[in-house]
C-alpha cells in the first residue's frame, strides 16, 4: 500500500511553492481536486498552455515553479501509462510534483485492506480513480473463523464514489459484504459503469443482480466468482431477463455461486444477443444438453464453465451433438464448472483439448481412469485444478501430459481430517519430475514425506507459491515418523522465487528458523497448528523482511512472540492470531506502542471480551484508527 | 458463520472402534507410551486454560473434537461436493448467526453439544423429554426449535434424526417464553437418535 506521504522533505521550497502553485493562481491548470479527465495537455511536451494564459501572477518568466508546472503536464502524459501500481507508489514519492502527477493520472485505485485508509481520503488523493479494487475480511474469514457481521461493507465506499466522481467504470471486490442496495445505488449512480467482479462477498442477492443487469446499459462484465448469494427462496428474482432486450456489451458472464435455477430460455436469448461474449460460466443448474445449446449460440467463447455437465431428466442427449458443439468452439482455452460431471460425456471435451490453457475439474468426482484420456490431449494446459479423487495415479497422467505446467491445486474431496486421502507424497514426486516449470501449487493430501517435498524444491525451482495442506493435524513424515521441518526448509532454501508458503503437519520451531533464514521474499505466510514456542513467530516476524500477511491459528505463540514483531508491523498488511496463546495485556501492549495500528480482539460473543485471554486477533496497520463500523463482539484496543 | 465439524465419522470410528492416537505412526514399538513429546495442543477450543507451560501440553487431541475451520476448504466447496445440509442457527436475542451442517452430526446429541460449544454461553440441561440450553448469567432458557420444509416450526427432537435432518430448514433457540406457540409435540414419546 503506498505510504500517504507528503514529499516533505524539500522544505524549504514548500512555501514558494504553494503560492505558486495554488490552483485558484493558475488558469486553466489542472489544479489539485476536482473530477480529473478535463484538462489534459494534449499531446507532447509543448504542451504548457502559457502564451494564452491571461491572468497568472504579472511576474517576469520562469522561476522554477513554471517550469515544475511544465514538467507536470509532461509527466501526467508520461504517467498515465505506467498501469502497475507499486511502480506508480514509487513515482508518487519522487517529489511533490510527481505525487500529485501520479495522484490525478491513476486510474485503478487499489486497496488491500479497505480499513486501512477511509474512502473519502483515498478518493480525495486519487480523484481520477475509474476502478475500485478492494479488499476487506483476510483469507481465514473463508473457515468461518470470523463472525457474521464483522464488517467490511462496501457502502461506505460506493457514497463516498458517488460524491468524488461520476466516472466509476469498474468494481473488484474481494471478502467484502455488499448489499443489493448498494449494487442497486451503484447502477444507479454511474452511467459509465461496466465492469463488476465479486469474489467471495456476501450480502447480496439476486435482487441486486436484477438491478445491476437493468440498468447498467454498458455492462461488459459481470463475475460472481465463490459468492455466498443469500436468497430466501420466495425471494428468487429473475435476473437473467432484465438484461436489456437489445444487443448487449457483454463480454463475460460468471455466475457458477449463484445456487438458484436461471430461466434458460432467457439465458439462451442473452447469449444470443451478445455478440462480444468471450467468457460464459454458467451455474449447476443448467444441464449438458442446455449448455450445448449455449455452445452452438456462442461459438467464440474462449472460456467456459460448464455448469452441471449432466443432462437433465428427460433430456435425451447425444454425445456427438455434444461432441460436435466442442468442435466448434475453436476459440477456448479456458474449461471449469463439471459440477456434476457424468463421466461418460467427458470425452466429448477432446477436441479443446489441445488449446487448452486452464482447465478446472476440481469439483468433478472421476478417477484417474476417467482423467487419462482427456489429461493425455492437454499439452499446453497451464493452470489445472482437480479433486483427489483422481489419487497419485492421476497425478501420474498430468506429470506425464502437462510439461508446462505452471499452477496445480488438488482438492479433497473428502475434506475431514481422518478421511482416506487419495493422494501422497507418491503424487508429489510425480507431479515434480513431470512439471518442472510448476509455479504454483495447492495440495490437500493425508500422507506426506519430507523426501517428496525435498525432491519437488529441487525439481521446481521456480517456485513462487507453495501450499501444502497435511489435512490430519501434527501429522508427521508417514514413513520415518519426523515432523515435517525439513521438508519444508527445502522448499525455502530451494526455491529463491518463493513469496507465499502455507504449512502443515508436525513442525517444530525449527521450520520457523529456516523459514525466516531462506524466505526472504515470502509475503504471505499461513500456519496452523504448528511450533514449539514463541521463538517460532520470534524468528519469522525478525528474519521475513517482505513479510506483508500473516495468519496463524492454533499455535502455541504468546505475548512475546507478538511483542517481537513490534518493528514490523507496520510494514505489514495484516496480523491474524486464532487460538494461540496470547492474552489481553500483550495485546494491548502492542496497541499502545503502535498507534497506527488496529488491534481488533474479536470474541465469538460479546462476553468473550472481557477474558483475559484473546481468542482471536486481528491487526492491521491504518490510517484512520479504530473504525466505527465495528460490532459489539469486537473490541478494538 | 461459524461451523462445527466432527473430527471423526462418529458412526466409523465408534464401529471400528480405532481411534486417531491408535493408528497414528510414531517410532515406539506398539504397545508403548503413548506420550510423544512433540504433541501439541490440538483443539481449538473456545477457552483452553492458558497455562504457560511452553511444554508438550498433556492432553492429546479428543477423537470427537470439532475443529472450526479445519482442513482449510471454504464452504461453497464443502457444499458442493456434499448434500446440501447447511442451515442457520439463530438464537433469540444475539444479534449474528451461524451456520451448521446438519450431516456432520450423527444425531441429536451431537448437535445439541455442537450448539452448546458455538453459543457455548450455554450449559446443556437435559428435562426428560426435551433438552434445552441455559444462558448461566442471565437464566434464561432456550428451547432449540427448527423451521421445516413446510414452514412450520417444530420442537427439535421429535422426529427420527434422518427426518430432521431432510425437513430442517433452519434452526432457531427460542426463549422458552416463547416457545409456548409451537406445536405440541407428538405424544408418541418417541425421540430416537440417529
Amino acid at each position: 500500500m503506498a505510504r500517504v506521504e507528503e514529499a516533505g522533505d524539500r522544505d524549504e521550497n514548500k512555501e514558494e511553492e504553494t503560492s505558486w502553485w495554488s490552483p485558484e493562481a493558475v488558469e486553466g491548470g489542472r489544479g489539485g481536486e476536482g473530477p480529473s479527465g478535463g484538462s489534459r495537455g494534449g499531446g507532447g511536451g509543448g504542451g504548457d498552455g502559457d502564451g494564452g494564459r491571461p491572468d497568472t501572477q504579472p511576474q517576469p518568466p520562469p522561476p522554477p515553479p513554471y517550469s515544475d508546472q511544465v514538467l507536470e503536464n509532461v509527466l501526467e502524459n508520461v504517467l498515465q501509462f505506467l498501469v502497475c501500481r507499486r511502480d506508480r507508489n514509487a513515482a508518487s514519492l519522487v517529489c511533490r510534483s510527481w505525487y500529485r502527477s501520479e495522484a490525478q493520472t491513476r486510474r485503478e485505485l487499489f486497496v488491500g485492506n479497505c480499513y486501512a485508509v477511509s474512502p473519502a481520503r483515498a478518493l480525495r488523493r486519487f480523484c481520477g480513480a475509474r476502478a475500485l479494487v478492494l479488499k476487506g475480511r483476510p483469507r481465514f474469514a473463508d473457515f468461518n473463523l470470523f463472525p457474521l457481521g464483522w464488517g467490511a461493507r462496501f457502502s461506505p465506499w460506493i457514497s463516498a464514489m458517488a460524491s468524488a466522481s461520476p466516472w466509476l467504470e469498474r468494481v473488484c471486490l474481494k471478502r467484502m459484504t455488499v448489499s443489493d442496495a448498494d449494487l442497486a445505488f451503484l447502477a444507479r449512480s454511474f452511467p459509465s459503469f461496466c465492469d463488476l467482479t465479486l469474489i467471495c462477498c456476501d450480502g447480496f442477492g439476486t435482487p441486486g443482480l436484477a438491478v445491476i443487469a437493468e440498468l447498467c446499459r454498458n455492462l461488459r462484465v459481470l463475475d460472481l466468482i465463490e459468492n455466498d448469494v443469500e436468497d430466501e427462496d420466495e425471494e428468487v428474482v429473475d435476473w437473467i431477463s432484465r438484461f436489456p432486450e437489445t444487443t448487449t456489451s457483454l463480454e463475460s458472464l460468471s455466475f457458477e455461486c449463484v445456487n438458484c435455477p436461471v430461466n434458460f430460455s432467457a439465458l439462451e436469448a442473452l447469449v444470443a444477443r451478445s455478440p462480444s461474449l468471450r467468457r460464459l460460466r454458467v451455474n449447476q443448474n443448467v444441464s449438458l444438453g442446455q449448455l450445448r445449446r449455449l455452445m452452438v449460440r456462442a461459438p467464440h467463447l474462449t472460456h467456459l464453465g460448464t455448469g452441471s455437465f449432466r443432462s437433465g431428466i428427460d433430456e435425451d442427449l447425444n454425445a456427438t451433438d455434444l461432441e460436435q458443439a466442442f468442435l466448434a468452439s475453436k476459440s477456448l482455452i479456458c474449461l471449469s464448472g463439471f459440477r456434476e460431471v457424468a463421466p461418460e460425456y467427458l470425452l466429448a471435451v477432446l477436441p479443446v483439448c489441445a488449446n487448452l490453457v486452464s482447465l478446472n475439474l476440481s469439483y468433478a468426482v472421476i478417477t484417474a481412469e476417467q482423467l487419462k484420456p482427456v489429461m493425455l490431449e492437454c499439452h499446453n494446459l497451464r493452470t489445472f485444478w482437480v479433486l483427489d479423487t483422481v489419487g497419485d495415479e492421476g497425478l501420474r497422467t498430468v506429470a506425464k501430459a502437462c510439461k508446462n505446467l505452471h499452477e496445480l491445486r488438488v482438492f479433497p474431496f473428502e475434506a475431514t481430517e481422518d478421511s482416506e486421502g487419495s493422494v501422497s507424497d507418491a503424487g508429489l514426486v510425480a507431479i515434480s519430475n513431470g512439471c518442472r516449470k510448476l509455479r504454483s501449487i495447492l495440495f490437500f493430501c493425508q500422507r506426506m514425506t519430507n523426501a517428496a517435498v525435498v525432491t519437488m524444491s529441487k525439481n521446481c525451482p521456480d517456485l513462487v507459491v507453495f501450499r501444502l495442506c497435511i489435512m490430519g493435524r501434527h501429522r508427521p513424515d508417514h514413513v520415518t515418523g519426523e515432523s515435517m521441518d525439513e521438508g519444508f526448509g527445502a522448499i525455502v532454501m530451494n526455491c529463491k522465487k518463493l513469496t507465499r508458503l502455507a504449512v502443515s503437519g508436525l513442525l517444530t520451531d525449527k521450520v520457523f528458523e529456516y523459514i525466516a533464514t531462506y524466505g526472504k521474499l515470502v509475503r504471505t505466510l499461513s500456519v496452523a497448528f504448528a511450533g514449539n514456542t514463541d521463538l517460532s513467530l520470534k524468528y519469522v516476524l525478525e528474519g521475513c523482511h517482505r513479510l506483508q500477511k500473516l495468519e496463524i491459528r492454533d499455535s502455541p505463540f504468546g505475548d512475546a512472540g507478538l511483542l517481537s514483531g513490534i518493528h514490523h508491523y507496520y510494514n505489514m498488511r495484516f496480523l491474524w492470531m486464532s487460538s494461540c496463546k496470547l492474552s489481553l495485556n500483550g495485546c494491548k501492549e502492542v496497541a499502545q506502542r503502535m498507534p497506527n495500528l488496529v488491534v481488533e480482539v474479536i470474541g465469538d460473543r460479546p462476553k468473550d471480551l472481557d477474558s483475559d485471554t484473546v481468542e482471536k486477533l486481528y491487526l492491521y496497520r491504518s490510517l484512520e484508527g479504530p473504525r466505527d463500523d465495528a460490532p459489539p463482539f469486537v473490541s478494538i484496543l | 458463520m461459524s461451523t462445527t465439524e466432527t473430527a471423526h465419522s462418529s458412526t466409523e470410528s465408534d464401529a471400528s472402534g480405532l481411534d486417531y492416537e491408535e493408528t497414528q505412526l510414531t517410532l515406539a514399538p506398539p504397545g508403548a507410551s503413548r506420550s510423544d513429546p512433540e504433541r501439541k495442543r490440538g483443539l481449538s477450543d473456545d477457552h483452553l486454560p492458558s497455562d504457560s507451560s511452553q511444554g508438550p501440553s498433556g492432553k492429546p487431541p479428543q477423537s470427537k473434537a470439532q475443529v472450526v475451520g479445519w482442513p482449510p476448504v471454504r464452504s461453497s466447496r464443502r457444499n458442493a461436493l456434499k448434500s446440501c445440509t447447511y442451515v442457520k442457527v439463530a438464537v433469540d436475542g444475539a444479534p449474528y448467526l451461524r451456520k451448521v451442517d446438519l450431516e456432520a452430526y450423527a444425531g441429536y446429541q451431537q448437535l445439541l453439544t455442537a450448539l452448546e460449544e458455538m453459543f457455548s454461553c450455554f450449559t446443556a440441561r437435559n428435562y426428560p423429554n426435551e433438552r434445552r440450553l441455559v444462558d448461566p448469567v442471565s437464566g434464561a432458557e432456550y428451547v432449540p426449535t427448527y423451521e421445516d420444509k413446510d414452514g412450520d416450526w417444530m420442537l427439535v427432537g421429535d422426529v427420527p434424526w434422518k427426518m430432521f435432518v431432510a425437513s430442517c430448514k433452519r434452526l432457531r433457540l427460542m426463549k422458552i417464553s416463547e416457545a409456548a406457540n409451537l406445536a405440541p409435540r407428538a405424544p408418541q414419546g418417541c425421540t430416537k437418535e440417529q
